[in-house]
């Protein structure tokens, strides 16, 4: 028998029997309106909180210096000021597939001081033209600084909206000075709210500026993590115990390999930084680009085979990841549940099949008598079942979006589209009508022809 | 031609062992029309049954224009079946809620190699017109009478140009008036397509339509036939 032909014969079949078929197939329909209402909820609040952290700035990778022990105390990641602004440039020139932008980081802290008020900001950042959008900054008003106010330490800086509601009121910040650690900064930019990050930080409270300008303008820019640890370290320790005057034991040069120090002209304070933000390119995965920046930045480094790494490299995007895992966690524990009932609703099939067979038992006979081979009569039944789950499942998936619609519209959930729902929803489908279709279509392949004919 | 020699079929029921067909050697000719009667329980139906390749028989051969079909299995009955023979039963079991063209149709749908849909409807529209009821093909069987119904089914027989039919009591849910109509239905089939009739019956009034009757009793072939027969058919 032609497919076509066996497909329009158990299309024909079903709707000689609308109302069996409908409450048949309902038990398919709920399950299968379950897991995508399910799915598509589920997916709706992991997208809710990917985006909720992507304002931390996603698929970010930060380069940091790897940690340096003095006398046996170990100063935790980042203590050895091993990472250089030059490292970022190689970054993006050596790298490309895998890196979209990279910035050096340098962080500082202190007061600033605008006319009669003064203000402490969580965090004073510097980055390059590129720190605005590695970090998923949008600047609300103003503009952001340029290559060239990053090459030329200019004194501009941007402010977070916690800092211009704090200090300028009424007044627009734009155009207007601010003292940074008593340096003169000009404002030429607000930046976009933020809001908390994931830890209910307020990221809003924070100053932007070229890092060369914190580098070579904030003089006593303590953040760097070279100084202040090493020194705390040697003070803690080794200072004290040897030296009358501690200052002049304070090694500023922790613990790091000479070759690099011997070539270079400046101070430290002003080439090496804190870190390095490295925004990972569009699709490719921040662990395969970790693999391909390790070698860059060996290289810049001048590290033998064997050395081990002077910096470590970190995934900002995991934290992200383990909140969204979470959310699918429970999601698939739900749509497991509902696919319990998707078994219920293959039972249902199964036992209507298993009438159906018996009540047509005659025809059976007949189209077997007529040269319909047992093969025949199982591909009709089993068609005829898969047929029927496979509406179901699209009959499902619309009951499921409506449902979905319904409780984000009454619950204000989110709710996103989830198209490998409703694949895999008819799928799942199909695969009942298989399952449980093959039974009663085994059982009514084997009848002989001759008593199915005789059946009353 | 069919050709039967020494045929037996053994029904087993739990430990006993039951012959109903006890050696049958029979001999039809292209274009015959015979009729196979016999009491109930004297093995017509089974016979019939071998016949019709619905049923295999246990020993013997079983000779279809020179090919021996008793060793076929279920799969190669069931496409000689679709091809060769053409079935009326005598209740018509026709599908319910299905007009009497999709009816007729239906048989050619497991015809191989597969025919296409427009020419199964071309030969099924002959055939309905040739049963006489075309102004009826699109009523289901619930519609049509049991004379019609049995029309729906003769045509449905001859869709895959079978060189047999085999008819099962045709009358036997008929009245008197439809049974002669059916009967001479099968007659004009016989004489003028030169299909060979094998009408099963056990009433002699319809054998007493066909040339030959072959009379069964107790799992073998008499003899001769019948003396009721005989006297019908002298008439």
């Amino acid at each position: 028998m032609k497919f076509n032909t066996l497909f329009l014969t158990c299309l024909k079949a079903l709707v000689r029997n609308p109302m069996r078929a409908a409450l048949t197939v309902l038990g398919i329909v709920i399950g299968i309106a379950a897991v995508v209402a399910i799915m598509e909820i589920g997916e709706g609040s992991k997208k809710q909180v990917a985006d909720k952290f992507s304002s931390m700035g996603t698929n970010v990778v930060t380069v940091s210096g790897a940690s340096v022990s003095t006398a046996g105390v170990s100063s935790g990641m980042g203590g050895r000021a091993s990472l250089y602004a030059t490292d970022a440039t190689a970054l993006m020139k050596d790298c490309p597939e895998f890196v979209k932008a990279a910035s050096p980081v340098v962080r500082a802290s202190g007061q600033v001081i605008v006319g009669n008020l003064n203000w402490s900001p969580r965090s004073i950042m510097g980055g390059n033209e590129h720190y605005l959008s590695i970090e998923g900054w949008k600047v609300a008003r103003g503009r952001s600084f340029t290559d060239k106010q990053v090459e030329e330490a200019s004194r501009v800086c941007l402010i977070g909206n916690t800092i211009a509601k704090e200090l300028y009121a009424d007044t627009e910040p734009i155009g207007q000075d601010i003292r940074i650690k008593d340096v003169v900064f000009t404002i030429i930019g607000v930046l976009d709210t933020k809001g908390a990050d994931g830890m209910g930080n307020d990221q809003d409270d924070c100053i932007i500026l070229p890092w060369t300008s914190i580098r070579t303008r904030l003089m006593g820019s303590s953040g760097t993590a070279t100084i202040m640890k090493g020194g705390a370290a040697n003070s803690g320790l080794s200072v004290s115990s040897t030296s009358t005057f501690p200052t002049s034991g304070v090694n500023f040069y922790p613990g790091c390999d000479l070759q690099p120090y011997t070539n270079a002209p400046h101070p430290l304070r002003t080439r090496t930084v804190d870190s390095i933000a490295v925004q990972v390119a569009d699709g490719k995965d921040p662990s395969s680009a970790m693999d391909a920046m390790t070698p860059v930045l060996r290289r810049q480094h001048e590290l033998e085979p064997g050395v081990l790494d002077d910096f470590t490299l970190r995934d900002r995007s995991q934290f992200v990841k383990m909140m969204t895992d979470t959310t699918s966690t429970i999601s698939s524990l739900l749509i497991s549940v509902a696919m319990i009932s998707l078994v219920v609703g293959g039972v249902g099939i199964m036992n209507i099949m298993m009438v159906s067979v018996t009540e047509r038992t005659r025809e059976i006979g007949l189209r077997m008598a007529v040269g319909a081979r047992p093969r025949d009569i199982m591909w009709q039944f089993l068609l005829e079942a898969v047929l029927l789950c496979t509406i179901g499942g699209f009959i499902g998936i619309a009951v499921g979006r409506i449902a979905s619609y319904i409780v984000s519209m009454q619950m204000g959930w989110p709710v996103s589209v989830s198209v490998p729902a409703m694949v895999l929803s008819v799928t799942v489908a199909a695969v009942i009508g298989i399952v449980f279709g093959w039974y009663p279509a085994w059982k009514g392949s084997r009848l002989d022809p001759i008593d199915a004919l005789r059946h009353e | 031609m069919i050709e039967l020699k020494n045929i037996t079929k053994v029904y087993h029921l739990g430990e006993i062992d039951l012959p109903v067909l006890k050696g049958i050697s029979l001999r039809i000719e292209d274009g015959e029309f015979v009729s196979l009667t016999g009491a109930s329980g004297s093995g017509k139906s089974t016979l019939m049954n071998i016949l019709g390749c619905l049923d295999h028989p246990s020993g013997g051969e079983f000779w279809i224009d020179g090919h021996n079909v008793a060793g076929l299995n279920a799969n190669e009955r069931a496409l000689l079946r679709n091809k060769r023979i053409g079935f009326v039963f005598q209740n018509f079991n026709l599908l319910a809620r299905t007009s009497a063209l999709e009816n007729v149709m239906m048989p050619a749908y497991y015809y191989h190699p597969a025919k296409s849909t427009a020419e199964i409807r071309k030969r099924a529209l002959e055939l309905i017109e040739l049963v006489g009821l075309t102004e009826r093909m699109h009523h289901t069987p619930a519609q049509l009478s049991g004379g019609q119904q049995q029309r729906v089914a003769i045509a449905r027989s001859l869709i895959n140009n079978p060189g047999i039919l085999l008819a099962d009591e045709p009358t036997g849910n008929l009245d008197s008036t439809t049974s002669v109509e059916v009967m001479n239905m099968f007659r004009e089939l016989n004489r003028t397509q030169g299909i060979t009739v094998i009408i099963v019956t056990h009433d002699p009034k319809t054998a007493a339509f066909t040339d030959r009757a072959i009379n069964m009793c107790d799992g073998l072939i008499l003899d001769g036939v019948s003396d009721e027969l005989s006297a019908t058919l002298q008439k």
